[in-house]
């Protein structure tokens, strides 16, 4: 278990390393700077403000501060944000995200495997059909639909749920973003959850649990649950990554200051330091969740080994 | 691209036991697809849509950026039956056009993603070895680079060409088709009819071209069918941001980005081109499973 | 109709000012009779998150709104756009060059300290400090203030600023040209004064809630960033007493029906835009909520002068006549936009020039003219007109953009193709020189032509890419030069004339802001062109 978890903390070394670089340079490749504006700036006032952020500097010279700056856990001052500093920007995002992002999850993954496991014990029956139809449609209607709809009627017509904001969190202000946020992933939960769940109930040791005469819900409960649970595992890591950083979307129709938002706006005003950033971040979660869900999988699954 | 996720667990599950038996699977496979009622419904309402994405702004009575000004944001009507948008084009030929658009790059982007992740997975599965776990490392780091980012990227420097941009979003989408092939290469790797080929003196290339190759075509299939409809869900995801097709041109994300916005005031700017993406993506979703069914022996 | 809110004109005294009289400076004059809500706090959206709330880093109207309720320059401005004492509580000039600025006894920081002229020396210095790598360094240069080009240029030390304390309380500015619209400038945000002792000790940090120190009506109380700034009274402020709310929240919004629908939801008092789409719907159902005002805008379109095909005058010309421009402002905006012939918006003060020729003709007589331009420049139906029209990401420069492309397949069946950009790319690639045609829009610094005209000036034009005329950079030093307000006014006319023979650029429509205000929020700067909105001066109403 140790010796598992160090191979993957070395193993990480260089992906991020690989990832660092390439997304350094890729930004500053990328057309337009941090600085420019509407009306072209005088070349001294120019000058001035690249000299200020470094950017006077030949690119290779920038990149090995800026690694350098990294390895102290220094992330540099925000070029567009210029009261802040990277680190105190996703620090104050990052929770926000963290927190909206774990509800919706445990929302989608209850709720996903619930229906699925209904799904796949009512086979080709109505029920089946209606179910699994009503979840695809959060596959197939995407979010900045969906999420006005609700802005619609919960907010506008029902007065349920504040349109938007943040403010402290509160549960009021979340129903929707989560809502919005979840409905795909209950739906992708529940169609894994019903394919694997089918395939189990087909297999061999099921068959002969039956043949035995236990009783079809202590089967599915005891049984076949845990190995159905394979796939939705394995689909947990991108899941949670997912839910975390691809909700511009949500963050953006709902007004709340998330990651998604940040990483976005970032990109589009080239805020070279904040994009590095999250994109660290990003690939740090990534790892992080990889391995966690390795470790689910050898738990649940005896095949695995460390 | 979350869809697609799924769809890859599902496969390899599916990889893990599909039989290589020659002809009679395909037979098989075809049988059992059109017993599936749902996937058949859903082939032809799809070939349906097709058509009329083609046909339908060849023959209809107004190009699809024609303005007028004296009939903006009317509701359907005989003449406009889907109604008009904000600079008075007629949306019936919008949303067709959209359409054409949308699947042209939902297609296009999921062949470039199938093509690109076949051969290197396939490569990469049947050398094995270091090679494999080297390609299969370069697989995580680019796992770990996140897509919007990239997309953002690529945007600004192909510029806003939409075929260009899919050709890119297609080689990013790669990854996943990339690791279910080189699963079902390896394990094809140590079947005898392989070995023979090898004892024969058949060059690697030609092993992987004309053997493995051929043989994983059935998640391929399947995995393909899946990847359109996410594709053409990434696009409407780029024009949210505003990243999507240029005007006057136009697809189903940006009639549905534009149709959101103004839904209290148009909601025929929504609905039209909703219905007709819902049911799009609907379709291939059943075609997929359908597919997937009917390839999977254990079915039988 | 909201017509009658749209402000004709603002008469701003120029020329000689010598304005010693104190004027009572407004701060939330409650009308007799008004009841007031128990509840005191205003929810404002602010368009996007604000850069920075350091005056001297700053460039966008977002920051501008919010810094304006914190910090407090020289003057100020009344609800109907006049200059009003801020700080200053008098000023004189008698050469136009040398202004020397009367400051206010009472006048403090929220810690306490009293604002002196040595933090307006402090402050100015800071600006076109290149250490400080200001945006707006050359605002100062635009002054004309002694020494300020070199300063930025990094050829001078920062204390040889012709800014002087006289005493605490008397602040005097030296100019190298004069420059009579300079206590004008003087309200805006890169000149606004920040309390030395504070920066140099908590740096970048300095506009942190917990840090801050400010001499406007407010100061921050919580700031989370895309989220909201949380202001309240500042219990130090001169004239605090006339301060009715007692929060002031900053919401950052950018999309516009995400701020409609929270508005409409009773989440925000005031917003800071209004979805195009959305507004002939709000007019009908909420129309005691719509607030329209014009606004020191112009929308354009402008040619790249050193590419075919729009070298050529006559092209431009053919281009910019077939652009409807009623149908462009009536039919497709319709909250009161008026058609553009000029650069300079007409609603300036003292801008009432003679439209060009091609103004007054009809439309029709435009588009015959345009075809005739066109064929001369040697386009026809076997050799159309073909050009690519750039735009940054935004609904409603799409919209535009797809109109008037449309306009110039049906006139002059030209084969346009529509480039949408997202704005970074959009301002490298115009930067480039690297389009044909794009869109461009400009808003006003201050309330006087040379804010637009300056403009097209050759230094300021991407180095000819947009416009380089001898004759038309004759015309604007001659403006900076001028003593005369009337002679001043007629240079600027003969810029435009200039403008509109030379064509560089297409004018379409002059702004207006239009926003959704709660009826019950009394004291809204209903006039203001510039759209200087003091949050000191509003109030809530009870129900």
């Amino acid at each position: 278990m140790f010796k598992f978890i160090l191979k993957r903390i070395i193993e990480a070394i260089p992906t991020l390393l690989i990832l660092i670089t390439v997304s350094f340079f890729l930004m500053r490749f990328a057309p337009g700077s941090p600085f420019s504006s509407e009306r072209t700036l005088p070349p001294q006032v120019m000058a001035n403000i690249n000299a200020k952020y470094g950017l006077d500097k030949p690119v290779f010279e920038q990149y090995t501060t800026y690694l350098t700056n990294v390895l102290h856990g220094d992330f540099g001052p925000s070029f567009k944000y210029k009261d802040y500093t990277v680190n105190e920007l996703v620090g104050a995002a990052l929770p926000v995200s963290a927190k909206i992002g774990s509800v919706a999850f445990i929302f989608s993954l209850f709720f996903g495997v619930a229906i699925g496991t209904i799904a796949a014990l009512r086979q080709n029956t109505w029920l089946d059909y209606s179910v699994m139809s009503t979840a695809m449609l959060g596959i197939v209607m995407p979010s900045f639909v969906l999420a006005p709809v609700l802005i619609y009627l919960f907010s506008i017509n029902m007065e349920w749920f504040p349109a938007g904001g943040w403010l402290d969190g509160s549960a009021k202000y979340m129903v929707l973003p989560v809502l919005g946020m979840a409905m795909m992933y209950v739906a992708t939960f529940a169609r894994i959850t019903r394919g694997s769940m089918i395939e189990v109930l087909n297999s061999n040791f099921i068959r002969t649990a039956r043949s035995k005469g236990l009783s079809f819900s202590y089967i599915v409960l005891k049984h076949a649950l845990k190995p159905a649970m394979l796939p939705v595992i394995s689909y947990m890591g991108p899941a949670f990554v997912g839910i975390i950083t691809g909700s511009v979307v949500i963050e953006t129709i709902f007004g709340l200051p998330g990651i998604g938002k940040l990483f976005v706006n970032a990109a589009f005003n080239r805020d070279y330091s904040l994009v590095m950033g999250v994109t660290i971040l990003i690939g740090l979660l990534f790892i992080l969740f990889n391995a966690i869900v390795d470790i689910l999988l050898a738990y649940v699954d005896p095949k695995i080994r460390y | 691209m979350l869809a697609k996720k799924q769809n890859s667990e599902v496969i390899n599950q599916l990889a893990d036991n599909l039989e290589i038996e020659g002809r009679s699977l395909w037979q098989d496979a075809r049988i059992r697809f059109m017993r599936n009622k749902a996937a058949m419904v859903s082939l032809v309402i799809l070939i349906m849509i097709t058509l009329s994405v083609i046909l339908v702004p060849i023959f209809a009575e107004f190009a699809f950026d024609d303005t007028d000004w004296y009939a903006l944001h009317q509701a359907p009507s005989a003449e406009h039956l889907f109604g008009t948008d904000s600079l008075g084009r007629d949306l019936f030929v919008r949303t067709f056009i959209g359409g054409r658009i949308s699947i042209m790059v939902g297609v296009l982007g999921a062949l470039v993603a199938v093509i690109i992740g076949t051969v290197y997975g396939a490569t990469s599965g049947f050398i094995g070895g270091k090679v494999d776990r080297m390609m299969m490392r370069f697989l995580e780091i680019l796992y770990s680079i996140p897509f919007m980012f990239l997309v953002i990227v690529l945007v600004t420097f192909f510029g806003r060409n939409i075929v260009l941009i899919f050709v890119a979003i297609g080689a990013i989408a790669w990854l996943d088709m990339a690791r279910i092939v080189r699963g079902q290469t390896l394990s094809l790797r140590n079947k005898e009819f392989i070995e023979a080929a090898h004892v024969c003196g058949v060059s690697n290339w030609n092993i992987i071209r004309r053997h493995i190759i051929p043989n994983v075509l059935g998640i391929v299939a399947v995995y393909s069918t899946l990847l359109v409809p996410s594709m053409i869900l990434t696009e409407s995801f780029l024009s949210f941001l505003g990243l999507g097709v240029q005007e006057p041109m136009t697809s189903w994300g940006a009639l549905l980005q534009e149709g959101a916005q103004t839904m209290e005031v148009a909601i025929w700017q929504l609905s039209f081109p909703a219905a007709f993406m819902v049911v799009t993506l609907f379709c291939f979703n059943y075609i997929g499973d359908g597919l997937r069914d009917a390839l999977d022996p254990k079915d039988r | 109709m909201n017509k009658n809110k749209i402000t004709k004109a603002l008469m701003l005294g120029l020329g000689l000012s010598v304005a010693t009289a104190s004027f009572n400076a407004l701060a939330a004059n409650v009308p007799e009779g008004t009841k007031l809500a128990a509840k005191q706090e205003l929810v404002r959206g602010n368009g996007t998150e604000v850069a920075s709330l350091d005056p001297q880093k700053t460039e966008g109207v977002p920051e501008s709104m919010a810094i304006r309720d914190l910090l407090e320059g020289l003057v100020n401005q009344d609800a109907d756009g006049n200059t009003i004492p801020g700080v200053a509580e008098s000023w004189e000039t008698t050469d136009n060059k040398t202004f020397t600025f009367h400051l206010r006894k009472d006048a403090k920081w929220s810690n306490g300290d009293p604002v002196t002229a040595e933090d307006f020396v402090y402050s100015f210095q800071r600006a076109v400090d290149p250490a400080t790598a200001s945006p707006y360094a050359w605002y100062l240069e635009m002054t004309s203030m002694v020494n300020a080009a070199d300063i930025v240029a990094g050829k001078k030390d920062k204390s040889t600023l012709g800014v002087k304390a006289i005493d605490a309380n008397t602040f005097e500015v030296k100019l190298e040209h004069t420059t009579p619209y300079f206590v004008m400038m003087m309200g805006h945000t890169t000149v606004k004064p920040v309390h030395k002792a504070t920066v140099e000790k908590y740096g970048d940090q300095w506009t942190k809630p917990e840090n801050f120190v400010g001499n406007g009506a407010f100061v921050i109380d919580n700031w989370v960033v895309n989220e909201r700034i949380e202001m309240v009274p500042n219990k130090n402020y001169w004239d605090n007493e006339h301060t009715v709310l007692t929060k002031v929240t900053y919401l950052p919004i950018e999309n516009q029906v995400a701020e409609m629908n929270r508005f409409l939801s009773g989440e925000i008092d005031m917003t800071y835009e209004v979805p195009n789409e959305h507004f002939r719907r709000l007019q009908k159902e909420h129309p005691e909520s719509l607030q329209i005002k014009g606004s020191l805008c112009t929308y354009y379109y402008n040619f790249n002068l050193k590419k075919p095909p729009f070298d050529d005058v006559r092209v431009r010309k053919a281009v910019s006549y077939a652009i409807d421009r009623n149908i462009i402002a009536n039919a497709l905006l319709g909250q009161g936009q008026k058609p553009a012939y000029f650069l300079t918006p007409e609603i300036i003060s003292g801008f009432s020039p003679e439209l060009p020729a091609y103004g007054k003709l009809t439309q029709k007589e435009r588009n015959e003219e345009a075809k005739k331009l066109l064929a001369e420049a040697g386009y026809n139906e076997a050799n159309p007109l073909k050009f690519s029209l750039l735009y940054n990401t935004s609904e409603n420069h799409k919209k535009l953009a797809v109109a008037i492309s449309s306009m110039w397949k049906k006139t002059l069946g030209a084969q346009v193709t529509l480039e949408n950009q997202e704005w970074k790319t959009y301002l490298e690639t115009k930067k480039q020189g690297d389009f044909q045609a794009s869109r461009a829009g400009w808003c006003g610094d201050y309330n006087e032509p040379s804010t637009f005209t300056s403009l097209m000036e050759g230094n300021n034009t991407s180095a000819g890419i947009h416009y380089q005329s001898a004759d038309y950079d004759k015309l604007v030093a001659a403006a900076l030069a001028s003593t005369s307000a009337e002679e001043r006014t007629q240079l600027y006319y003969q810029q435009e004339q200039l403008l509109a023979k030379d064509m560089p650029l297409a004018p379409i429509y002059q702004y207006v802001s239009t926003r959704l205000l709660n009826p019950r929020v009394g004291g809204y700067a209903a006039n203001n062109a510039e759209d200087k909105i003091y949050s000191k001066d509003m109030y809530i109403i009870a129900e």
